[in-house]
């Protein structure tokens, strides 16, 4: 055991009988924080919450340095004559509503909520708790777009809103909170018009940034639920981690194609995001909506089953998501359920977490190096642009146009000349391809094509080219008819 | 130290904070600048006899908080520190604290009694659009279950 001191500070020293420096034996951080309030056993409701972890604005410094940032955190090593200094943060902020009394629902409102209000498992009391409720919603699209409508119609006092996108023309297939006149506005401008339009009772706070690892606990934590509609993985563990540390409920959804995925994420009732999925899927291998598309009522589907979670973790009826992982098929129109169970080795909420506070997500989950080497192999491919093909083409030059496309994307929009040859079925189509002929290989916006240039290359062509940017850059460069999709 | 004063301070009687009218000034001009932000400070002074806090000097810190700063404020431990050596060096203690609640009442909200010390004076003003109308003064009570009130006097 090493002899240590440890530097109390004023507003405490009232618990250690006016001492400044309490001195103490202890070979690890934790060991002497627990002779210190084994000592002075009043100190301990003032460093600690109820669950035993230390309190958010108690910092500890072992030396000068934050033990935060050590090695081993609570648990780093000492050496005789060290100095642990327990150092305040001070924090706090106004009431959440400002309202004179939240507590009362005015006639307006018992008018507005009335259907809710005689069903005796929501009544007045549930109705209130909802006026209460401040919950945020990660993302103002698909998801975001139903689960805020039907939260902001039942009533929940305070709706907060993360996204930092402008509305696009090919959002609007399925994010029904905004309309044809608000392309081009902030997504968050839109909702909340929106949102107040559906209920002017309600408070509806916007944070227009990208939720990252320095601003996610901040904004997390002034609401009581979280409603993930993220459609990137690494803003999904994101989520799930900050739940976690914040102890808050993180009501899931996730929707690709036909399918789509609910539960509720509530580490200190049941399994957390990273119990069922421990590892983000490699970069590129799980296609974005962007990429593989999605069914317009999909996201209307599950966004409203989140929103009924949220409700009825609010008014505290029912049997919440939590444990239970909700798969939905809208093809075959089933919906299935696998039981979840919390991992006692979770890295975080498990019993012996490694992960105490939030990590770069971007790199966690490879999207940074796989970002990198997608950009680098696609600059190594042969490339012509919109511009020179449509003069290559103009001249009478024999180029021929290969097409990587589906059939289904090829009937919205095609160039005359080109044949359709889908990626799927290279290169066993292209006998017929002489490898002296000049080839230049589409897609949509030059991704695809890439890779079957490279295909094109290993087998042996030399004259092949990518059309950077795909039609996209066709339809902007040279013909503005051809449809964008 | 001071540490037979600062026990008795601890009882929960009659408590005072005392503040001179050039420490008000200052504080109300900061908070009011801040408007709609929240802002903070720390208070500088001694205990002066039984439960009478009297401030000498107050200091103006940067809220920390990255978002929300309309409802929220932070000051990190290292402006802790520093204002404690700063303290020292006038031969003062940190006795408290002082932050705006941007149109609500100087109230301590249930986010202002979780992250509280004991001890400390709290004194929490109300910036009502724009303009400081209302302040109070506070301290967290043993069990960390309440704040009682600080008897707010002006000094002259």
């Amino acid at each position: 055991m090493r002899r240590i001191s440890i530097i109390v500070p004023t507003p405490l020293t009232q618990y250690t009988e006016g001492l400044d420096t309490v001195e103490v034996d202890a070979d690890t951080v934790d060991q002497a924080l627990d002779a210190l309030t084994n000592r002075h056993s009043a100190l301990r409701r003032h460093l600690y919450s109820e669950d035993g972890h230390l309190r958010s604005f108690v910092n500890i410094y072992l030396n000068e340095e934050d033990i935060r940032y050590l090695e081993g955190g609570e648990r780093a090593g000492l050496e005789s004559g060290d100095e642990i200094r327990i150092v305040p943060s001070i924090a706090g902020g106004r009431v959440a509503t400002l309202e004179k009394d939240p507590m009362e629902l005015s006639q307006n409102e018992v008018r507005r909520y009335a259907r809710h209000i005689i069903m005796p498992e929501v009544g007045l009391e549930g109705q209130k708790k909802l006026k209460q409720a401040r919950v945020l919603l990660i993302g103002a699209g698909g998801l975001g777009s139903p689960s805020s409508l039907y939260l902001a119609a039942a009533g929940v006092g305070t709706i907060g809103l993360v996204d930092f996108d402008v509305v696009d023309a090919s959002n609007l297939q399925r994010q029904i909170i905004h309309g044809t006149r608000d392309v081009g506005r902030a997504k968050l401008d839109s909702a909340r018009e929106r949102l107040l339009d559906v209920n002017p009772e309600i408070a509806v706070e916007t944070h227009e940034v990208r939720l990252q690892s320095d601003n996610a606990l901040d904004i997390l934590e002034g609401y009581d639920i979280v409603v993930d509609g993220t459609d990137n993985f690494p803003t999904r563990y994101l989520v799930n981690d900050a739940c976690v540390l914040l102890g808050k409920p993180n009501v899931y959804g996730s929707i690709f194609r036909f399918e789509g995925q609910a539960s509720v994420f509530y580490a200190k009732e049941g399994p957390c995001y990273r119990c069922l999925f421990r590892e983000p899927p490699p970069p590129g291998l799980v296609p974005s909506c962007a990429e593989g598309g999605v069914l317009g009522v999909l996201p209307g589907i599950v966004g409203a089953l989140q929103a009924n979670e949220t409700i009825k973790l609010i008014i505290g009826e029912g049997e919440p998501l939590i444990g239970r992982l909700l798969l939905f098929d809208a093809l075959g129109m089933r919906f299935r359920e696998l039981r979840l169970r919390k991992d006692p080795e979770c890295p975080i909420c498990g019993e012996n977490p490694t992960v105490s506070q939030l990590i770069d997500y971007d790199e966690f989950c490879g999207v940074t190096q796989a970002q990198q080497e997608r950009q680098a192999a696609l600059s190594q491919v042969p490339a012509i642009t919109a511009t020179e093909l449509k003069a290559r083409l103009d001249a009478g030059a024999a180029v021929r146009v290969i097409d990587v496309r589906e059939p289904h994307e090829w009937n919205i929009c095609n160039l005359e000349v080109a044949e359709l040859v889908p990626i799927g079925s290279f290169p066993g189509q292209l006998n017929s391809l002489g490898n002296a002929e000049e080839v230049v290989v589409i897609c949509r916006t030059g991704r695809r094509s890439a890779h079957a240039v490279r295909l094109l290359q290993e087998i042996g062509f030399r004259k092949v080219y990518n059309l950077t940017g795909g039609l996209h850059a066709w339809s902007d460069e040279v013909d503005p008819s051809m449809p964008k999709y | 130290m001071m540490s037979e004063e600062r026990r008795q301070t601890s009882s929960e009687e009659a408590a005072r904070l005392v503040l001179g009218a050039e420490s008000l000034a200052k504080i109300r001009e900061h908070l009011q600048l801040s408007y709609p932000e929240e802002a903070c400070g720390g208070l500088l002074g001694r205990i002066a006899y039984d439960n009478v806090v009297v401030v000498e000097e107050t200091v103006s810190l940067a809220n920390a908080r990255v978002a929300e700063r309309r409802r929220r404020y932070l000051i990190g431990p290292t402006d802790v520190l520093e204002l404690e050596r700063r303290a020292e060096a006038s031969g003062l203690q940190v006795v408290g604290y002082y932050h705006s609640h941007p149109d609500a009442p100087p109230v301590p909200s249930e986010f202002d009694r979780k992250h509280a010390w004991p001890w400390y004076a709290y004194l929490i003003a109300s910036v009502e659009s724009g303009n400081l109308t209302r302040s109070q003064a506070w301290r967290l009570s043993d069990d960390r279950e309440r704040f009682l009130p600080l008897q707010l006097s002006e000094e002259e």
